[in-house]
């Protein structure tokens, strides 16, 4: 549905469309109930002015069926808003499969953005109109927000978490974003661009990079390799931590008997806050890595393991607990 | 002082009464008078009232082009949290519990005074050493984390003065909850016979209820500022992740107070009105179990809404939809207050006195506020306006168009009791009209800005929104005129003001059955109630008309 709203900035991404048809659901609801309102007081005003000093007006304690309507109603009103409010918002909470994933790193007063193949920007977004985009938000410092007004999307960045959030851009062009969460002294002037391309335009503007940048998933194994984490997480499942193959994306058992989905915040945890979460059969070896990577490293490995996507190897290796030998 | 005057015929101040039973500046600082210590706190609020204004006013002069137009953004960014901070701890949420209330409940109650009227004095002692820290805080690097305190830039990376800020907050929180306790206190003991509690006056409802949130809500926001100082002061990690903290842990202790705060704001306000229309239209106020109801389900449902604020911090998406649905639960008994308002002006006799021009003014500007509320507790509508000026605007709708209206239509309506003089009609209904239009203009065009994209608390904004912000901006001038006219009148009434009498309007309520200004101890006798609330049929006292038979035939509603 195309929005008639005449105050709404450019629609550009699929999010667009239905938040403005919200809006317009809103705003005529809140319009039948202000002009309802305030009809009711002018009238009653100019009706029923005091026509003598000492008059009073007629005593008329409530009404029953004026309460329960009032109350129904504008309730059922309310639930409508709801259910179609939380619809668009589940949406965008859960980016479909199959993403292009970006990264962003906001740090007092910039935005330091990483695209697939490596390449590097600093406070310009590229993306491919048609294509749905994620982006994977991490920060160095306070918390700050990305706020894109014409994708109608935005999502808080804290530091310690990973968020992530999702669009579809459907209109080339130059849109402005901005940070919208108070992030101190430059707040205001941490924004920047977002250019939605034409997919052969953004394919050409990708290769256009200059060959400096190692993309995340090399930058990754590098480290992985340099961190020591491949002397135990063995891709045949023999080491003595569990392997990484295909844990994207599935679902993890935990020693607790719990499961998790192993997304980009569990693998962050994992890394950082290695005895958080001990996957079960495993013993809790790991040593934590709070303080030892930037942002920056631990995106570059979150993206390497998400690139190991071959089938899971069952866990044989010397870290499993033998049942009946403790 | 009562010869300064001409006094209309009939009407003679009291020989003796609160202002003038002792003299001198101990009397007053040491005074346990629930009125007078009132009249303590409207000083103290109002000039809080003034420190926030002059930071609105230059951050609206600020605002007018949009590479900013007076300061550095540092200073900026310290002119929107030290409006915020004085505002919100310190006007807005003493301003009708602590003065209207302080004056009224023990009065509409028919009591002497409160429960615990030396620990009254002490609220405004506490209040006034909470403030001392946070101007201390002003003065000295001021504040720029705004009101929110957010960590870990509150508690790591600001550079200003954030701890005697949040000493001076912790601090005051000890006045509300002490304020809170002697209401409770007083509404439930201290009862004159025959005042059950469903002849208990609207006002004397909402201040109960919003007690209740002071004594169940100020020790977790005292407690959360103290924890975020402990962790600027001694690095002990709470919130800040590198220290094994949670950010966002903050932000559910904040706002768990920080919601119902806006309550506490609001639902007194909302108790004003209750008893300015029924007077204005001499009837009973209709609904009143549903008014008083609602004020009551306010208080509990609003406890339950807090993490509406955190839609996009990742929170979980059931915890997200939980809080959407419970925020548009606690909707629905504002909009009952609306509906049963609205209803009782049906077949009244309406004058438009200024306390009524304010009440009528607080609906308009109350209904696009809670309104607007509706937007935002809608989740995906919140993923685009969030954090933007629709924010901004929405709660000044609700904090200045409605505790605000609520406030100094409050100060209007009671001005002859407090001081026992009438303030310029005219000039006041002038001065009504001035805010309402002034405030409309300043933050209508919010909403749009903010639908348009525009982050809050930006100091610097791309050029196509210049033409909304100078018009707030605009409208900034036009309100501030509103609030300095009621200073200026008001404060010229208590000396040069008409005499008032007992009860100009004449009001139903026990506060009305005593002289104005009343005596220090405000009845000469216990008054005995034996008549329902807002009841003008049955008051042969108040010397007005009573309806003849014929206008009693049954009316359209069942009475």
């Amino acid at each position: 549905m195309q929005s008639q709203l005449p105050f709404y900035p450019e629609q550009a991404s699929n999010f667009a469309p239905s938040v403005d048809s919200l809006m317009t659901f809103l705003i005529l609801v809140s319009i039948f109930f202000s002009l309802a309102i305030t009809a009711a007081i002018v009238i009653f005003f100019f009706k029923f002015h005091r026509k003598s000093k000492d008059e009073i007006g007629v005593p008329i304690h409530g009404d029953m069926r004026l309460e329960s309507t009032w109350i129904v109603v504008p309730g059922l009103l309310a639930l409508a808003m709801f259910a179609w409010g939380a619809v668009v918002y589940v949406d965008f909470r859960h980016a479909p499969q199959d993403t292009l994933d970006i990264y962003v790193i906001g740090k007092q007063w910039m935005w330091k953005i990483q695209q697939p193949n490596g390449r590097r920007e600093i406070n310009e977004l590229h993306v491919p109109v048609g294509r749905d985009v994620k982006l994977v938000l991490a920060s160095e410092d306070v918390i700050h927000d990305f706020f894109v007004p014409a994708f109608r999307v935005k999502m808080d960045v804290v530091p310690g978490h990973y968020n992530t959030m999702w669009f579809r851009p459907t209109k080339a062009g130059h849109y402005q974003f901005f940070c919208s969460q108070y992030c101190g002294t430059n707040h205001a002037v941490m924004g920047g661009w977002v250019t939605a391309m034409e997919p052969s335009d953004y394919a050409a503007w990708l290769s256009g990079s200059t060959g400096e940048n190692e993309d995340p998933v090399t930058a990754g194994e590098k480290l992985f390799a340099e961190k020591a984490c491949s002397t135990c997480h063995l891709g045949n499942g023999t080491g003595r931590a569990p392997s990484l193959n295909g844990v994207y994306g599935g679902t993890v058992r935990l020693a607790d008997g719990s499961n998790v989905t192993a997304d980009e915040g569990y693998i962050r945890e994992s890394i950082l806050f290695s005895n958080a979460k001990i996957v079960a059969g495993y013993q809790p070896l790991m040593p934590s890595f709070q303080g030892q990577l930037t942002e920056e490293q631990i995106m570059s490995l979150t993206a390497y393991i998400k690139s190991l996507q071959s089938q899971p190897v069952p866990a044989t290796g010397a870290g499993v607990v033998v049942p009946g030998k403790k | 002082m009562s010869n300064t005057s001409p006094n209309p015929p009939g009407y003679q101040l009291p020989e003796e009464h609160y202002l003038n039973a002792t003299y001198g500046l101990r009397s007053w600082l040491l005074t346990t008078d629930h009125k007078r210590i009132a009249l303590l706190y409207l000083a103290s609020v109002t000039f809080f009232f003034f420190v926030g204004g002059i930071f609105a006013t230059m951050i609206r002069i600020h605002l007018l082009t949009p590479a900013g137009y007076l300061v550095t953004p540092e200073t900026y960014n310290k002119l929107f949290t030290m409006h915020g901070v004085a505002m919100i701890f310190f006007f807005l949420i003493p301003s009708i519990p602590a003065v209207l209330g302080n004056f009224l409940v023990p009065m509409m109650i028919g009591a002497k005074d409160l429960a615990f009227p030396k620990i009254n004095l002490l609220s405004w002692y506490i209040y006034l050493v909470g403030g001392g820290f946070v101007l201390y805080s002003f003065a000295t690097g001021g504040l720029d984390t705004g009101w929110t305190f957010y960590t870990p830039l509150s508690s790591v990376y600001s550079n200003s003065a954030v701890t005697p800020a949040v000493i001076g907050i912790f601090i005051n929180g000890f006045s509300s909850i002490l304020t809170g306790l002697n209401f409770v206190v007083t509404i439930h003991t201290m009862r004159a016979p025959g005042m059950t509690w469903f002849r208990l006056p609207l006002f004397v409802w909402a201040q109960y209820a919003t007690s209740i949130i002071f004594i169940l809500g100020t020790p977790v926001i005292a407690i959360t500022l103290l924890l975020a100082g402990l962790e600027r002061m001694f690095h002990l990690g709470f919130f800040n992740p590198a220290l094994g903290g949670d950010p966002i842990l903050f932000q559910h202790l904040f706002w768990f107070y920080s919601h119902p705060a806006v309550y506490i704001m609001i639902l007194p306000a909302m108790g004003v009105i209750s008893e300015i229309i029924p007077t204005f239209a001499r009837k009973p106020i209709f609904g009143y179990a549903f008014i008083a109801g609602s004020s009551i389900a306010i208080a509990v449902i609003g406890f339950l809404v807090w993490a509406h604020h955190m839609f996009l911090t990742g929170e979980s998406t059931y915890a997200a939809l939980a809080f959407s649905l419970l925020s548009y639960l606690v909707a629905i008994p504002s909009a009952v207050k609306v509906f049963n308002w609205t209803s009782t002006l049906y077949k009244g006799s309406i004058a438009y006195d200024t306390p009524m021009l304010y009440a009528l003014g607080f609906i308009g500007l109350f209904l696009i506020g809670g309104l607007t509320g509706l937007f935002l507790a809608c989740l995906g509508l919140d993923i685009h306006i969030h954090d933007t000026y629709f924010v901004v605007a929405h709660f000044h709708y609700i904090m200045v168009g409605g505790a605000v209206m609520g406030y100094v239509g409050g100060l209007h309506f009671w001005w002859p009791k407090i001081t026992g003089k009438l303030y310029p009609e005219f000039l006041a209904r002038m001065a009504a009209v001035i805010l309402f239009i002034g405030f409309n203009l300043t933050f209508f065009p919010q909403f749009i800005l903010g639908y348009l994209g525009m982050p809050r608390r930006y100091h610097d904004y791309p050029p196509e929104f210049q033409v909304l912000n100078v018009m707030s901006s605009a409208g900034a001038s036009i309100l501030a005129l509103g609030y300095l006219l009621p200073m200026l009148y008001l404060t010229w009434s208590m000396r040069y003001g008409k005499v008032a009498g007992p009860n100009p309007w004449p009001a139903t309520g026990l506060e009305w059955r005593t002289p104005s200004p009343p005596p220090t101890e405000n009845f000469d006798e216990t008054p005995v109630v034996d008549w329902e609330p807002y009841d003008y049929k049955n008051r042969p006292d108040l010397g007005l008309a009573t309806p003849t038979a014929p206008t009693l035939a049954p009316a359209h509603g069942d009475d």
